[in-house]
């Protein structure tokens, strides 16, 4: 084997491009750019659109979607998807809002477990359903989205929980702000922080990307498919669980039709946020900053007074036009990669200095 | 070397449906000997790595590690137990880097999650012990199958396997990459290692294994001694029937130009190809994986659009980056991976042979299931297909067998001018030998074919006229009677051609 032959090269091309790529394969990015672009514009336009009350209002606003968007991509990524969470968001919104004010003397923390356990319990169901018995993702959860709403309306049987029924310290849950920032944008962080750090430094996140980018190399790799696609779910729930108590926080009114059609932005959110829906790839920071977006260009059309009947079009058209921006990056750096790639053949210059990140031989290559 | 055996077979049996995929078998792999598993296409092989894996469970019979009997209840067991298998399809993660294809479930750990430092130096070194240049942190997806063949062996190195299944490794490889992988198998048997080698180039398995097991049909045929073997002992185990190996082209007179490629770049890819192909000619594309030959396929059949140049197929220029006009000018294309590419494997072998041609079997705006059987049919009895039912899903045949339902696709339409890209990789002896006939029977009916192959003996003795690339480039034409390995190797390594 041409052991030492190998070294230089391969070393000093890791070094050189190692900057580059990780720019290069950053999916967030034309995000990013369609925000600034959105605030660049609106705010020339309307400079009201970015004071401290409006982007408060946006944060505050994308908040949940955003939450529920990190959950979704944790299901998307391994290749299925989870309608239900609107449905679950009620359930979750209407069952908290009704022991608040039933039983006022429960401490709110108890309440908002409660939530968080009985979204992962909708998540069991949504993931036994796709994992365990086999059935497709978009069906099972088109299921469980009516089933779940379903008992939502029983439970509620045309009640209605009010503001005034509930405990102002609850309420203030979805109205304080830390340090000039919303609380629920922050907790929202902190869920995103923490799903993000998961899904990159752990085994069980990356086995996630694994199973949505090669289902059958997944089984053959070893990897427990079907308990990791459960859990996926069951996350999924808890973050929809999680949303919905905040949203009973947010608007103090509550009945059992709260977040119904939510899915669909959740979805949005995700696909916009640069999530492969076909699985293995994306992050959940692509799909809060899709979240986000989606919330600014409902606020910038408000701001710039189109008429509200044709806003919902105009969403719809800036959502695509934010979709082919991202594809058209995508595909820019995916040239570049393919030239790039032809020119390594080609071979590189002798006699180039090199750094060494190649360790020294004769150490075990165990990986472990 | 009488000692137990690692991991071994005891009557195993397993039957898919109403298909015996394998009946009684018995295989016994030592600690550091290198044991190949002859046989046909569908002779069984496949079910065997499968079963030895913990993909398939045996319906009857045991699996033995250490002289113990074992169940593997997954592939997560069979690798517990030290068991790494390279498939004959790499089976990598496309959207995520090659480290982490390596690595996957086993990524170093540190404080603070998966550490991918160590992750990337571990990769690097096992890339330096095979001498490749590979980007750790490149993504799978885009890697041509040579390289994704490396990750695979990058990949079972890593596991310190004692037991390493090699479903056909080498089918996909060039001749140093093979000398490579037997380099990193040899070192892999004097560490103690004991190695399933499942080849169809017997040259291969006489040069690297010690014993030999060989199936037909399912069944245990023999286990030898290679030393007692010859080349012929085994092909006559295997088939059952003496037959040669190669079957080379007919001589057949020229006609005229079919396809006329000008000038044809593909930025980054492939520059300036120049080549004509006439009617009744074999054009052989020769080259080492990765000289841009598949690519200048895609390009003249316009699946991927050319930066410059033209194709004419019979004198009319080819609009760019138009399948549906190349098909239309009477040009086919069989494509390296016929997984992907070739077939739809969940459909039924009728559907699949039907689909290039769907507007021969339309009867008004309807297809007509009846015709589409009846050409399917037709086709199957012409090429020799071994299959059950016509209706059953192209996934359950053996690899030789998908390959002709790929090309029964194809043939159907009648095309004029045929390319073929590695149209015998994976193929068993004897329907190596019939794909050969076939090509050249199309030949000497008027058809122009243009075949990529990476196996010189079906290049020398295919092709009446030898194109090779390197590096993008058109770099040799060499006439059929000045064609030897010498000259396409040292054209196609870029050495300068005498």
């Amino acid at each position: 084997m041409t052991v030492t032959a190998a070294r230089p090269e391969a070393a000093r091309r890791n070094g050189g491009r190692r900057l580059v790529d990780r720019v290069a394969r950053v999916r967030e990015l034309g995000i990013v750019v369609a925000l600034g672009l959105l605030y660049g514009v609106t705010g020339a336009v309307n400079p009201s659109f970015l004071t401290y009350a409006s982007l408060r209002d946006i944060l505050l606003n994308s908040a949940i979607v955003a939450m529920l968007a990190v959950g979704q991509t944790l299901v998307v990524i391994t290749r299925n998807v989870d309608l239900s969470v609107s449905s679950v968001v009620g359930l979750s919104a209407f069952g908290g809002a009704l022991t608040l004010a039933d039983h006022p003397g429960v401490p709110v923390a108890v309440v908002i477990a409660g939530c968080v356990l009985l979204g992962a319990l909708c998540g069991a169901v949504n993931g036994l359903l796709v994992g365990a018995a086999k059935v497709p993702a978009l069906v099972a959860t088109l299921g469980t989205l009516y089933a779940f709403r379903g008992i939502d309306y029983a439970w509620a049987g045309g009640r209605q929980v009010n503001a005034a029924d509930m405990p102002e310290g609850f309420l203030s849950l979805g109205t304080r702000s830390v340090l000039g920032v919303p609380l629920l944008a922050l907790i929202a962080l902190v869920v995103l922080a923490a799903v993000g750090w998961m899904l990159r430094n752990l085994r069980s996140g990356r086995e996630l990307y694994a199973i949505g980018s090669n289902p059958e190399a997944a089984v053959l790799a070893g990897i427990r498919v079907r308990r990791r696609i459960v859990a996926a779910f069951v996350a999924n729930g808890a973050l929809a669980g999680l949303a919905g108590v905040m949203w009973a926080a947010r608007f103090g009114t509550v009945d059992a039709t709260v977040a119904t059609g939510k899915e669909l932005d959740v979805v949005a959110a995700v696909v916009v946020g640069g999530v492969a829906i076909f699985g293995g790839s994306g992050t959940v920071y692509g799909a809060a900053l899709g979240a986000l977006l989606l919330a600014s260009i409902t606020s910038a059309l408000a701001v710039l007074r189109v008429d509200a009947l044709a806003q919902t079009a105009i969403n719809g058209a800036l959502l695509i036009a934010a979709i082919v921006l991202d594809r058209v990056l995508a595909l820019r750096v995916a040239a570049a990669l393919r030239r790039r790639r032809f020119h390594d053949v080609a071979g590189p210059a002798p006699g180039e200095p090199h750094d060494v990140t190649v360790p020294a031989p004769g150490r075990p290559d165990d990986g472990r | 070397m009488d000692e137990t055996p690692v991991l071994s077979l005891s009557q195993v049996s397993k039957a898919f449906g109403a298909v015996r995929a394998v009946r009684e078998v018995s295989l016994e792999l030592f600690p550091g000997e290198v044991h190949a598993l002859a046989g046909e296409n569908g002779a069984g092989k496949s079910t065997i790595v499968k079963i030895l894996s913990g993909v398939h469970r045996p319906d009857s019979g045991r699996i033995l590690l250490d002289g113990e009997p074992v169940e593997f209840g997954g592939p997560a067991d069979a690798q517990r137990a030290g068991v790494a298998v390279i498939y004959q399809e790499p089976t990598l993660f496309p959207d995520l880097s090659v480290m982490e294809n390596i690595f996957m479930g086993r990524q170093p750990r540190g404080r603070l999650g998966i550490d991918r430092r160590a992750m990337r130096a571990s990769a690097a070194e096992l890339f330096a012990r095979l001498g490749v240049h590979l980007d750790p942190d490149q993504p799978a997806r885009g890697l041509s199958i040579a390289d994704q063949q490396l990750v695979e062996i990058a990949k079972a190195l890593s596991r310190q396997a004692r037991v390493l299944i090699m479903d056909e490794p080498t089918a996909a490889l060039s001749g140093t990459e093979v000398a490579r992988l037997f380099g990193v198998a040899r070192a892999l048997r004097s560490q103690g290692c004991a190695l399933l080698f499942i080849s169809h180039r017997l040259e291969e398995i006489f040069e690297l294994c010690r014993r030999v097991t060989t199936l037909r049909d399912g069944a245990y045929v023999a286990g030898d001694l290679i030393a007692d073997l010859t080349p012929d002992d085994l092909v006559r185990r295997m088939v059952g029937r003496e037959l040669d190996a190669l079957f080379p082209k007919q001589e057949t007179a020229s006609g005229e130009v079919a396809l006329k490629v000008r000038r044809l770049t593909r930025e980054g890819v492939f520059t300036d190809v120049s080549f004509e192909v006439r009617r009744g000619e074999i054009v052989a594309l020769a080259g080492l994986v990765g000289a841009g030959r598949s690519e200048v396929a895609r390009a003249v059949f316009g699946i991927d659009r050319r930066d410059a140049g033209s194709v004419e197929v019979d004198g009319e220029r080819l609009r760019p980056a138009s399948p549906t006009a190349a098909m239309a000018a009477g040009l086919a294309l069989v494509p390296e991976d016929r997984r992907q590419q070739g077939l739809v494997m969940d459909l039924s072998i009728e559907r699949n042979i039907g689909l290039a041609g769907l507007a021969a079997v339309r009867r008004g705006p309807l297809i007509s299931r009846l015709a589409e059987r009846e050409r399917a049919k037709d086709w199957a009895v012409r090429l020799r297909l071994k299959f059950g039912r016509l209706t059953d899903p192209v996934n359950v045949l053996s690899g030789g067998n998908q390959q002709k339902v790929v090309l029964a696709k194809w043939l159907a339409r009648k095309p004029s001018v045929l390319i073929v890209d590695e149209p015998t990789r994976g193929i068993d002896v004897a329907t190596k030998a019939e794909v050969h006939r076939l090509l050249s029977e199309l030949a000497g009916s008027g058809v122009a074919v243009l075949m990529i192959s990476s196996e010189l003996p079906e290049v020398l003795g295919m092709a009446d006229r030898v194109l090779v690339m390197h590096e993008g480039r058109l770099v040799a034409e060499i006439a059929r009677a000045d064609a030897t390995e010498e000259s396409v190797m040292a054209a196609a390594t870029g050495r300068s051609v005498g």
